[in-house]
């Protein structure tokens, strides 16, 4: 095994060129463990803690450009705001000394189905920067994940940050675990409201081969949303309405069985995180809606 | 390869070190210092937890290649970093002392210190958890130690909130928790004394 250490981002991307089998290594929270349990002997480990970009974060106009290896610690800390669906999903991740290191480069790497930062950039809208010494291309994250494990990065390219986009309305992540710390999600659920577009998208984790969108279910509630003028005059989303979207969200599930769950349990907590953080995001747009619009006023 | 770095405050080298390697494979087996405990090797115990340029990190997921020029505090120098931190300046602690380190805390009931030698007193939070009763088995304990001292210094007053959090990647299978706990509110509050 050979210990690649560039210095720059233009040297990470000579030595991933000149050894395409090399594994990138920034936070190792995915990669030690597999190296300690030899159940992976790379030729070559690409570190990449070096490489001070990726550690920064820069707020647009309209999106947030992520490095890499911003730990999800700073991401909880510093982008709450612009980006909450993506905080809260930081905060469910393993642990304190695992935030510390981890980021959503590496999610992204993996590609896991139960990485915790699929749901919240499905959900939020991004996109992947992916360079190579031949270039630089942005990948939109519903391309991303090809299956289990696998995403569309090229072998000579490195993930240079993820361009998400910034929150313009509430979001929400759930998660199902047996505790608080240290889970592999059973299953989970990112949903964002986008009422600049008054559309809403979704996000679900460890219930397919990839993290998928549910994008039946989107459908659906965009339509009713708009049928109903429910983004204009803020009322209540019918439970009839939310029942309909939890099960089409369900239904956008291919689960399998395993030792941190069933399929059907599966199917069915997705259903349930479906119609709570939909009335969590809703109740959240209604009160900020209320807040803007005092009794009284020109509304 | 050859692993240049700080621990404790002082330069070290390990040679010979295999690139797959992992910085609590570095710490324990090439310089001789056991304190950072190795258990479960996938970050889901933190019993491995020393701090990385002042940073909790579990040691067992840190490449050993990763670590060059930078500071690594484990257990062993923890009551000198701690000491560091309220007085300023950075002695550090040598390899031959921290290799040599041995908990001499006071005595719980009678105030006296339990050593033969006269040692630098424990760190606050050491010191707490022994009179709390803090420790069995002692697996956990060092990881405990540096994760706790680690919240303590950015926050002086927890809640129990925060302190579970801030302890939510340290695995006891002893203790049911509620005597950690404890330690961590005394250390806070004795902390809170002080100043």
């Amino acid at each position: 095994m050979d210990f690649l250490r560039p210095a720059s981002w233009e040297e990470a991307l000579a030595a991933k060129a000149a050894h395409p089998t090399a594994v990138p290594i920034a936070g190792g929270t995915d990669v030690m463990v597999e190296i300690n349990f030899d159940h992976r002997r790379p030729e070559y480990l690409l570190d990449l803690n070096r490489v001070g970009d990726l550690y920064e974060w820069e707020v647009g106009e309209d999106s947030v450009r992520l490095g890499a290896s911003v730990p999800y610690t700073r991401i909880m800390e510093n982008l709450r705001a612009e980006l909450p669906g993506l905080a809260i999903a930081s905060h469910t991740v393993a642990s304190p000394q695992i935030r510390n290191r981890g980021g959503v480069g590496g999610n992204l790497g993996t590609a896991s189905p139960a990485g915790d930062a699929h749901p919240a950039l499905l959900a939020a809208g991004a996109e992947v920067e992916a360079v190579s010494v031949r270039g630089s291309r942005r990948i939109p994250i519903d391309d991303f994940y090809t299956g289990v494990k696998r995403n569309a990065l090229a072998p000579d390219e490195l993930i240079r940050s993820v361009h998400i986009k910034k929150a313009e309305g509430p979001q929400q992540f759930s998660k199902v675990g047996t505790r608080n710390a240290m889970v592999i999600a059973v299953c989970a659920f990112g949903l964002a409201l986008h009422p600049e577009t008054r559309t809403v998208r979704t996000g679900i984790g460890s219930a397919a081969p990839t993290p998928v969108r549910a994008r039946a279910a989107e459908e659906f509630l965009n339509a009713a949303l708009d049928e109903g003028g429910f983004w204009e005059n803020g009322k209540i989303i019918t439970p009839s309405v939310a029942k309909q979207f939890a099960d089409l969200c369900a239904a956008a599930c291919n689960p399998i069985d395993d030792v941190r769950g069933t399929a059907n349990y599966r199917r069915h907590a997705v259903g349930v995180m479906a119609r709570r953080t939909l009335t969590w995001t809703w109740e959240s747009y209604r009160g900020a809606r209320h807040a803007s619009h005092p009794k009284g006023g020109a509304a | 390869m050859r692993v240049n770095f700080t621990v404790n405050g002082r330069p070290q080298e390990a040679d010979d070190v295999w690139e797959g390697e992992s910085l609590l494979y570095v710490l324990r087996e090439r310089l001789g210092l056991p304190g950072s405990k190795n258990a479960c090797e996938q970050g889901e115990c933190g019993s491995c937890t020393v701090r990385l340029d002042g940073v909790p990190v579990c040691s067992c997921l840190v490449a050993a290649g990763q670590v060059e020029g930078r500071e690594v505090v484990t257990v062993e120098g923890l009551a000198e970093y701690a000491k560091q931190r309220s007085r300023g300046g950075s002695a550090g602690t040598s390899l031959d002392e921290a290799q040599r380190w041995a908990a001499q805390g006071t005595d719980s009931r009678t105030g006296e210190g339990t050593g033969s030698s006269p040692r630098a007193a424990l760190s606050s939070v050491q010191q707490a958890f022994i009179d709390a009763g803090a420790v069995q088995c002692g697996f956990c304990t060092p990881g405990l130690l540096v994760a706790a001292d680690e919240m303590l210094e950015h926050n002086p007053d927890p809640t129990d909130a925060d302190i579970r959090e801030a302890l939510s990647g340290n695995l006891c299978r002893c203790t049911g928790y509620e005597k950690i706990m404890d330690a961590v509110r005394l250390a806070a509050a004795r902390q809170g004394e002080a100043v």
